[in-house]
């Protein structure tokens, strides 16, 4: 039972990465690093990893993809432009790759522990609950977990310092009062929409988008 | 299962996503792309945390977690930012910075 559930997840896991890669479109690798993450949680569930699992699809299938979808409509992920070339080089990142798996594997599959070949350690009931977690980020892993809620603050304000609208005069808010076309409005007719981030919806004056 | 095809699964995982990041240019799904591999790295820990018995990898999977959330939360105000100075989002054309 437990290695058809295996097998499900990680096929959908590697589908999902693969799509990510492969998906013209980035609103559609969006959607496919939902069902990475959703069968990622379900291999964690398969190595008793219960909190982690359910942190992982509530915060990063949740909220994380969901400020992704936000960017994705707002700059129109469809109609992005790309300037033509640059194909030539891939090639040499498909052999790239192909040797850091190579070397991946060797480095996994013969470092000659013993235990890798096994279903590792004996089960002990609470391994993995969000008792045990939380008692070893309280405990043991004080100083990292006080770490890292400094650094979601740190990133939270840089966000908000990197994406404000700036103007001459500092920064503008939304709800300042506008002196004619002064600020910037990039935005096109159609673009932040979702009829255009699955590109249904083409701005009819945009030049045409360049095939890769 | 044995351990060892979880740690395979993990490396396809992170290889597919360092092939995205060498072969794509939008910023965004170079962004994707690096969420792929540390969630590959996050599989990898996970498993030689079960295969010990010791749940500190668990514990440092979570703080992946974390840095992965501040990754994604500084990159996306990036990209939100040169888009609003018109820029174009072509890391092939963002290359001010390669000395």
């Amino acid at each position: 039972m437990s290695s058809v559930v295996f097998f499900v997840a990680a096929i959908g896991a590697i589908a999902g990465a693969i799509g990510v890669v492969a998906l013209r479109n980035p609103f559609y690798s969006v959607l496919a690093l939902v069902g990475h993450l959703l069968s990622l949680a379900a291999l964690f569930l398969l190595l008793r990893a219960e909190f982690i699992a359910a942190a992982q699809v509530v915060v990063y299938a949740g909220a994380v993809m969901v400020l992704y979808l936000f960017v994705v409509s707002y700059i129109g992920g469809g109609a992005t432009q790309l300037t033509p070339g640059g194909s030539q080089l891939r090639p040499v990142a498909a052999a790239a790759v192909g040797a850091l798996f190579v070397e991946l594997a060797i480095a996994v599959l013969g470092s000659g522990l013993k235990a890798i070949g096994g279903d590792g350690a004996p089960y002990v009931s609470g391994f993995g609950s969000p008792a045990a977690i939380g008692e070893a980020l309280l405990t043991k892993f004080l100083f990292p977990f006080e770490v890292a809620s400094l650094l979601l603050l740190v990133a939270a304000v840089g966000a908000v310092v990197l994406a404000r609208r700036r103007t001459d005069k500092g920064t503008m808010l939304d709800d300042d009062e506008r002196e004619g076309t002064h600020w910037i409005t990039p935005r096109s007719l159609f673009s932040g929409t979702m009829a255009e981030a699955v590109g249904a919806v083409r701005d009819p004056n945009a030049p045409q988008e360049v095939e890769r | 299962m044995a351990l060892s095809w979880y740690l395979v699964v993990s490396a396809l995982i992170f290889c597919i996503g360092a092939g995205g990041v060498l072969v794509r240019r939008n910023p965004l799904v170079i962004l994707l792309c690096l969420e792929l591999m540390l969630n590959a790295a996050n599989l990898a820990l996970i498993a030689f945390s079960r295969m010990h018995g010791n749940s500190d990898g668990q514990i440092f999977a979570l703080i992946v977690l974390v840095v992965a959330a501040c990754e994604v939360t500084v990159g996306l105000g990036l990209i939100v930012a040169i888009f609003r100075r018109r820029l174009p989002i072509d890391v092939d054309e963002l290359r001010e910075l390669q000395g």
